[in-house]
């Protein structure tokens, strides 16, 4: 049977690139996926907002990742498989429901910010970097104060922001390289929610050596259909 | 505003859906003044000020954002319109049309 998929000849820059890249584009597709959905008009705006933002650093990575492997960012967002995903888990779990949104989106933020400061110094990063740290900063600051409101808010969403962080930590191993300095930044804002900061115990991983979780598979299949059904299409 | 039936706060975003109104005014270029924009629904001063900027600068409009409490804004009442506004129609000496303005005086 025919296959319309790539694939790509990964050099550690490659897979550096690929994996940002990942991250951004498999997290924004989950956050646009609210779209139509959020509890007010002005957080489904904000949540269309960073998802065009990801999906914006998606596309500039993929550029930089294609010079080097001569594929396009259509190619390498559209006509990979599952296993050749290099985002962590953590981007791809289901949206769940309006906390668990929030609390991953600012577990990942903050990692990203990290990510994006130790990739101002990397030639191959730094103009992502640059553009992608503030829209990051943003990304912190709206979901740390919605967390805060959330964890502090009433039973029913205090329930719900523990739940997710506690379903959401084992997940965050994958995603911090300097795990101190995330603690640093996150412990505070949930000593302001008031909520428990789980133990860092066993960490889930295998998203950046493409063992990912099922969930991956059916969002790409959504997300590739179009491109995978009509190659070639343009609008 | 009611709904403090278990002495969660005011405003609390998930007990309470219809949280308060803001309005939005938005500066777009520095020697502008603040512009009403329209309004946003948000729990607080901190998300009215979010809301604002996701749903009124997506396009690069704004340098500078005030939100306001809606209930805040004290408004004529329609029914006096005659008494506040009628006097000056008949006063057409205080609009500037009897002068030249020249171009170089530009954004007035």
């Amino acid at each position: 049977m025919p296959t319309t998929s790539v694939t790509v000849v990964e050099t550690p820059l490659v897979t550096t690139l690929l994996a940002l890249a990942d991250d951004a584009l498999i997290l924004g597709h989950r956050t646009s996926e609210w779209t139509g959905h959020a509890p007010l008009l002005e957080e489904e705006l904000a949540l269309a907002n960073i998802a065009l933002d990801l999906i914006g650093q998606a596309r500039a990575l993929y550029q930089a990742a294609g010079e080097l492997t001569g594929h396009s960012e259509d190619e390498l967002a559209y006509l990979r498989d599952p296993p050749a995903f290099r985002n962590a888990l953590i981007m791809e779990l289901p949206n769940g429901d309006f906390a668990f949104t929030i609390a991953r989106l600012f577990f990942v933020s903050v990692a990203s910010d990290h990510r994006w400061r130790s990739g101002l110094a990397e030639p191959a990063l730094s103009a992502v970097a640059e553009k992608a740290l503030k829209e990051t900063a943003y990304h912190i600051r709206h979901a740390a104060e919605w967390l805060i409101r959330l964890g502090d808010g009433t039973a029913e969403s205090h329930r719900r922001a523990q739940e997710a962080v506690e379903t959401l930590w084992p997940y965050t191993g994958e995603i911090t390289e300097a795990r101190a300095a995330w603690l640093r930044a996150v412990t505070p804002v949930l000593d302001r929610a008031t909520l428990r900061q789980p133990n860092d115990g066993w960490m889930q991983s295998g998203g950046r050596a493409g063992r990912h979780t099922e969930h991956l598979g059916h969002l790409l299949v959504e997300m590739q259909a179009l491109p995978r059904t009509f190659p070639g299409a343009t609008w | 505003m009611g709904g403090e039936t278990d002495g969660q706060p005011k405003g609390g975003m998930m007990a309470d859906p219809a949280t308060r109104l803001w309005e939005v005014f938005v500066r777009a270029r520095n020697g502008l003044a603040h512009r009403h924009a329209g309004s946003v629904h948000a729990a607080d001063a901190e998300m009215a000020l979010q809301a604002a900027r996701d749903v009124y600068t997506r396009r690069g409009e704004g340098l500078s954002i005030w939100v306001v409490p809606s209930a805040e804004i004290v408004a004529s009442d329609p029914s006096d319109k005659d008494s506040l506004f009628e006097p000056t129609g008949s006063k057409i000496y205080r609009h500037p049309t009897f002068y030249e303005v020249p171009d170089e005086v530009g954004n007035m």
